[in-house]
């Protein structure tokens, strides 16, 4: 396969609390364009991994990253990397929706403003846009000023995939971003999930393994910190080549 | 079936010893109020309400008593107090729960919660003793000098710099209160979710724009509710104010006159209170004080409600 690639991984290592050693040697490419799905067990190393991309693990002490990970050939775990400008590229979607205490608009508009974008007509556009984006304007066009805690729970999610799309990122995160919703928001945020690749490069740690073959293109299978097993989809749920991602993905573990 | 008789009497035993204890509280501050009222009824019959609250003379030679300075006193020192407290221990608050390491949470947490520990007459003695010398030979001075030219200023900075004024007893209940606001503060502080944070953290927002922006929109309520409820606890705070107020009766314009609260008044004349008028003002006082405590307590549990009720949806 010879698709451009927008993030590539090369022997990752983690630690937490400065010797916990939870992702081992991680080598992989993330393609543009592409939803690129991490499954496995609870403690794989899944969210972990997902958290070096935007260097969330930053905001809590002891931790240590080891190899390096290249967005547009730069190693973005060097200390010099500027996380404000990096968290702006690679957005982050979160397991429980995460409204802030402010009106939807607000909401919307608060990335935006992080940014220095002031003028209110390019923020109501933009409001606007990233909320057709998001699948969700129909439901609030007409309570744009109503407090986000006011909508329901599938809604808020797709209100922060609006909030985060809205300052338009290259790539944007999925941690588990279906996990605490019901049957019809899982299937909107699926929907949508497949439609936003167009514009973004999808990077999504899910529970749930029909969730990954429907959306994804790519998949990892991750096993107590290692990176077992990573191919297209369909490879990894029809022929996977190893034994443990073959008893995974038809439940006879984990 | 015995077992479960026997059970079941235990059970009706332990609740109504519950019961009983819990319904003590009710007895006492029925009590507290009857008495109250009972004590004043003469003064009250004499004075009348809005009389007795707007008169500034308190005269036990005359027999002429009015709460106006001593309300005066309480809510000019409280509400100095609040100013000064308010944005300091909501800066410790966000210090402990935002930005110190976690090394140094445990120590300022512990030193927070010891300061809250000491006896107020312990304060009242250091304000007497080491902060009234201090305030009148170099910080009132130092305000005089570079703040008493200004219009508003003039008037709240004029006459000689005791020390024993209401500006030092401002400062010593603002000590009092800072802990107990701190500590509550920090409390609405850590109600935020974590993942809210993070995700305003994955947006590219820098810490003083997380805190400023989600932390305490988050936690505004709750850190009001303390507010009040340390209010509260100035209004009746009594030892230590006495200590530095000086006792007299009348409507200071400047910070660096001697006045009275309620608490202090209290404190000072029920032992030379010769005439029933003078002990059933005394009283009537000190039921004004209860309904304004009752009413910051009020306040402050309608803002701590609404934040859980918040936090809960």
């Amino acid at each position: 396969m010879t698709l451009p690639v927008d993030l590539e991984v090369k022997n990752l290592n983690f630690y937490y609390n400065g010797n916990a050693h939870a992702l081992r040697d991680i080598s992989l490419p993330v393609y543009k364009n592409r939803v690129t799905a991490l499954i496995g067990p609870s403690g794989c190393g899944k969210t972990t991994l997902l958290r070096c991309f935007n260097r969330m693990h930053d905001l809590y002490p002891r931790h240590r990253y080891e190899g390096e990970i290249l967005f547009e050939g730069r190693n973005i775990l060097s200390d010099k990397e500027d996380l404000i400008n990096l968290r702006g590229r690679i957005g982050m979607v979160f397991q429980k929706p995460t409204p802030f205490p402010m009106s939807i608009a607000e909401n919307i508009a608060y990335g935006l403003r992080l940014k220095g974008i002031k003028s209110r007509t390019e923020l109501s556009g933009r409001i606007e846009q990233a909320l057709k984006h998001a699948a969700l304007w129909n439901e609030v066009r007409d309570k744009l000023n109503n407090s986000a805690y006011d909508l329901s729970g599938g809604q808020q999610q797709r209100l922060v995939i609006a909030r985060a799309l809205a300052v338009e990122p290259e790539v944007l995160l999925f941690d588990e971003p279906t996990s605490a919703l019901d049957p019809i928001s899982t299937g909107k945020i699926e929907e949508l999930v497949a439609e936003l690749k167009q514009d973004v490069t999808i990077i999504i740690v899910t529970h749930n393994m029909q969730q990954a073959a429907r959306v994804s293109d790519m998949t990892g299978f991750m096993y107590l910190g290692d990176l077992v097993e990573f191919d297209t989809t369909e490879k990894i749920f029809t022929a996977p080549e190893k034994k443990q991602t073959d008893d995974y993905i038809t439940g006879r573990f984990g | 079936m015995p077992i479960f008789s026997k059970k079941n009497s235990i059970d009706i035993a332990f609740s109504t010893i519950t019961a009983v204890a819990a319904l003590t509280v009710l007895v006492v501050i029925c009590g507290i109020v009857a008495v109250l009222f009972k004590e004043s009824w003469p003064a009250i019959q004499k004075f009348g309400f809005f009389r007795f609250l707007f008169t500034v003379e308190w005269n036990p030679v005359t027999s002429v008593f009015g709460a106006a300075s001593a309300v005066y006193g309480t809510i000019v020192t409280t509400g100095i107090a609040l100013l000064i407290a308010f944005p300091t221990a909501v800066g410790i608050a966000i210090f402990v729960t935002e930005i110190a390491p976690n090394a140094l949470k445990g120590p300022i947490g512990a030193a927070i919660e010891l300061l809250a520990a000491i006896p107020s007459i312990i304060y009242g003695m250091w304000g007497l003793f080491t902060l009234a010398p201090i305030m009148s030979q170099y910080i009132e001075p130092f305000l005089q000098k570079y703040l008493g030219n200004l219009p508003l200023f003039k008037t709240l900075l004029a006459g000689t710099p005791m020390g024993i004024d209401l500006l030092t007893a401002s400062v010593i209940l603002s000590i009092m209160i800072i802990p107990f606001t701190a500590s509550i503060a920090r409390d609405a502080f850590n109600l935020t979710p974590g993942v809210v944070k993070e995700s305003a953290y994955a947006m590219g927002a820098t810490q003083w724009e997380v805190v400023k922006d989600v932390v305490i929109p988050h936690a505004k309520l709750g850190v009001f509710g303390g507010a009040a409820l340390s209010l509260g606890r100035a209004l009746g705070e009594t030892m230590a104010v006495a200590f530095v107020l000086g006792n007299n009766h009348k409507i200071a314009t400047s910070l660096f006159d001697a006045a009275s609260t309620i608490t202090v008044t209290l404190a000072n004349e029920f032992a030379e209170a010769d005439s029933d008028m003078y002990l059933s003002s005394l009283y009537y006082l000190a039921l004004v004080l209860f309904g304004l405590s009752f009413i910051t307590l009020a306040v402050a549990k309608l803002f701590l409600l609404r934040a859980e009720g918040k936090h809960s949806r």
